[in-house]
């Protein structure tokens, strides 16, 4: 297969499930959309009864939002993180990752930043934190840190989207309607593959990919602050803040693998997400795995050993008591089972994979949950544990921020290719150069037509 | 009961501002008068009418304080009602029913003997949650009490997950507001009416405080078992006896909530130094459920009217 018909195939497939729309996803999109719009009902409610309508009470005053809050900026870490550390350090299997991965980022970061203004008391005042906003407090720090994480990762998004949607102002301009033409030719800023052009955009990249990873770090980081600020037991610990930051980086890994399974099967990418890349995001699960669980062991080692008044009263909860089922699923099936799976080379396949991930996912939105409840609902005076069953407003609203997170990742992948089609390209430009050094290819394939 | 007292006195105030802040009379005033420990600035606050121009032009503030003497405590079980300091605490503020700023608790104590143990805000100088406000709603007013601003509040309970002692309430949905709170000239010092989706606890009666009462708790309790101290003047009073504040701590081991996380709370325990204090573990005393202020057909007006009773007996006092 010659150069020009690779890339031409590479094109139709990757094109391809940007025009027409078949009969399952309008019904697959439609759910999402159903999902959410019960969530905003749910929502409504919320807001004329108050948090009322929610489990929350004056012991355990965070629930499920919460949770979802640090599972999202969980998921959101990994997709610009990886993408970035990976495009520095060229590493070539990253080629056909990148685009998705930035795309899960930026879906669980806007998902991430609604639940804490969904979770506030007070959401007309939401306007407060810019006129009053207060720079000692850790969740101002939240407020700062994720908008701008999420800033950077459109602009990281849309900035390596610039040659594909001028590829596609220029291929597709017949084919679809004249509001998508503007679309491409807006994303697109004139853009012609000149060399000029070419530098700056790995100049812009190379900035954007420096700040990304901090950005990712931080953004973490300050979840856990919020926490690891407080005196509360389970939550009263230095390490919180690296903690996260793996935790954080596992999960994401983990959604990396199942988007990626997921477009693989749907768009029938199989040529290009190939077993390959699975085994590589395996290798790094497991890696962020080893090391979450090697911080799972020093956090309860260092806590289970002195056993203070609350950490004892709490452990006893959580391993032995109301919370042990979910603490042992979550350490069992959720950690230690994806890691030795992703870990053995024989049981690396892509179905076993994808489970564990799966299942290392809900073990971590499970982990978020048991970090964030009980050390809520233990008392800090002689009272009553606290009790907390989430309402339907919240399993809703919950519900609908998964959707979200589903239907932003389905739009812009019927909008834009799924795939970087000039990585992939530039990978084979730069492979051709390599094995016979004949004068660089012209970039032909993202010239204008015409 | 000396609290429960009414005396009809004229209602000379606009029904805009139920609670009378003019005067300083009796309680911390009258400590002061009858103790030897100093005269404490009356003038200053007779015209404390508006307090912020009256605070900026005077010299050191008050810092108040509070001690509980626990040999004193029995949760109201010898009188067989439910915990009067709370009762006190729900019908001055209007605590929205479910809520209770003030809680007494039973706990154990060294050597096994069971007491109670009556638990409101801490005042903490090193307060935590003061620290984590993302919009400054909560904050020490010039004389260290923590106060919530609830037009700041933003209702996002960051202060609630930092309090280590359990203090801080929430107002889920539509709090209870007695008829005429619309009305009230709300501040973060006599917060009424109570706002939905915002956070709120014990104030120290901060209100009561700036017209020269001792807390509603305090005056409340039977017993007299909870002091208010000035911490400036180093005096304080439960309403009946006035002793020098630091010396009563140190000559009674006094101890506060969780010293050790260095909140340095502004409420300290007299646990009592060799006295027998506490009960016996099978006296199985447990203190009755207080009414909320609708059970005890509370009322802005009622309360205007206690407060005017309140005052009448202590200027006598003083005299």
């Amino acid at each position: 297969m010659n150069a020009s018909e690779r890339q031409q195939r590479l094109e139709e497939r990757v094109l391809a499930p940007l025009t027409g729309f078949s009969q399952t996803w309008f019904i697959w999109t439609g759910c999402l959309i159903a999902l959410s719009v019960l969530g905003f009902i749910a929502y409504a409610y919320q807001v004329r009864d108050g948090l009322a309508v929610t489990g929350m009470g004056d012991d355990v005053i965070w629930g499920v939002y919460i949770s979802n809050f640090v599972f999202f900026s969980g998921l959101s870490m990994a997709g610009t993180f990886i993408s970035a550390i990976l495009r520095l350090t060229g590493a070539e299997w990253r080629r056909p990752l990148t685009r998705f991965s930035e795309l899960t980022t930026v879906a669980a970061l806007s998902m991430c930043a609604l639940m804490p203004a969904i979770d506030m008391g007070r959401p007309d005042r939401l306007w407060h934190l810019l006129v009053y906003g207060r720079l000692e407090s850790p969740l101002l720090w939240d407020i700062l840190v994720i908008p701008t994480y999420l800033a950077a990762s459109l602009i990281y998004l849309f900035l390596f989207l610039i040659p594909d949607s001028a590829l596609l102002r220029d291929r597709t301009g017949v084919r679809v309607s004249g509001a998508r033409h503007r679309l491409y030719s807006i994303f697109g800023v004139r853009w012609r593959g000149l060399p000029e052009q070419r530098r700056r955009l790995e100049l812009g990249g190379t900035i954007m990919m420096l700040m990304i990873i901090p950005l990712g770090v931080a953004t973490h980081s300050v979840v856990s602050w919020i926490f690891g600020l407080t005196f509360r037991a389970g939550w009263n610990s230095t390490i919180f803040a690296p903690y996260f930051a793996v935790g954080a980086l596992y999960s994401g890994t983990a959604m990396l693998i199942t988007v990626m399974f997921i477009f693989r099967r749907v768009y029938h990418l199989e040529e290009y997400l190939t077993e390959k890349h699975f085994q590589y995001l395996a290798i790094l699960l497991a890696a962020f795995g080893i090391i979450y669980l090697y911080f799972t062991f020093a956090e309860y080692l260092t806590v289970t050993y002195k056993l203070e008044g609350g950490e004892d009263l709490l452990l006893g909860e959580l391993f032995f008591g109301r919370y042990a089922p979910l603490v042992w699923f979550g350490f069992f099936g959720g950690q230690l089972l994806p890691v030795v799976i992703a870990a053995i080379p024989k049981t690396r396949t892509i179905p076993l994979l994808v489970t564990v991930s799966v299942l290392a996912n809900i073990g971590m939105w499970i982990k978020r949950f048991v970090i964030v409840v009980p050390s809520l609902s233990l008392p800090l005076m002689p009272y009553a544990w606290g009790v907390y069953t989430p309402t339907a407003a919240e399993i809703f609203i919950t519900i609908a921020s998964f959707a979200g997170f589903a239907l932003l990742i389905t739009i812009f992948a019927k909008l834009f290719p799924i795939i970087s089609i000039w990585e992939m390209t530039e990978g084979w430009e730069e492979e051709h150069s390599a094995a016979e050094v004949p004068p660089a290819m012209p970039p032909a394939q993202l010239a204008p037509q015409g | 009961m000396e609290t429960e007292r009414t005396s009809p006195q004229p209602a000379g105030k606009s029904p805009r501002q139920p609670l009378s802040r003019r005067r300083l009379l009796g309680g911390i005033g009258a400590a002061a008068a009858l103790g030897a420990t100093g005269v404490i600035p009356l003038a200053n606050h007779v015209s404390a009418e508006p307090e912020v121009k009256a605070s900026a032009s005077t010299g050191p503030k008050r810092q108040w304080a509070m001690v509980i003497d626990l040999r004193k405590c029995e949760g109201c079980t010898t009188i067989d009602k439910a915990p009067q300091c709370v009762e006190a605490c729900n019908a001055e503020h209007f605590v929205p029913p479910g809520q209770e700023w003030l809680q007494v608790f039973e706990v154990e104590g060294p050597g096994g003997h069971p007491h109670f143990l009556p638990r409101l805000c801490m005042q903490c100088e090193n307060a935590p949650c003061t620290k984590v406000c993302p919009v400054g709603a909560t904050y020490h007013n010039e004389e260290g009490i923590v106060l919530i601003n609830h037009d700041r509040c933003i209702g996002c309970r960051m202060c609630m997950a930092a309090c280590p002692y359990g203090v801080r309430r929430f107002n889920w949905g539509e709090p209870e507001n007695p008829p005429g709170a619309a009305l009230a000239n709300y501040s973060p010092e006599y917060p009424l009416p109570h706002r939905k989706g915002t956070v709120e606890k014990c104030m120290l009666c901060a209100h009561r405080a700036k017209d020269g009462k001792i807390p509603a708790c305090a005056s409340g309790c039977p017993m007299f078992a909870i002091s208010l101290a000035d911490m400036t003047e180093d005096v304080a009073t439960n309403g009946k006896d006035v002793f020098k504040f630091s010396r009563f701590l140190a000559d009674n081991s006094a101890y506060r909530l969780k010293e050790d996380l260095g909140t340095k709370p502004r409420v300290w325990y007299i646990p009592g130094h060799g006295q027998e204090y506490g009960h016996h573990v099978d006296d199985n005393l447990i203190p009755k459920e207080p009414r909320s202020w609708q059970e005890q057909g509370m009322t802005l007006d009622k309360l205007e009217e206690k407060h005017k009773a309140e005052e009448h007996p202590q200027t006598e006092g003083a005299k």
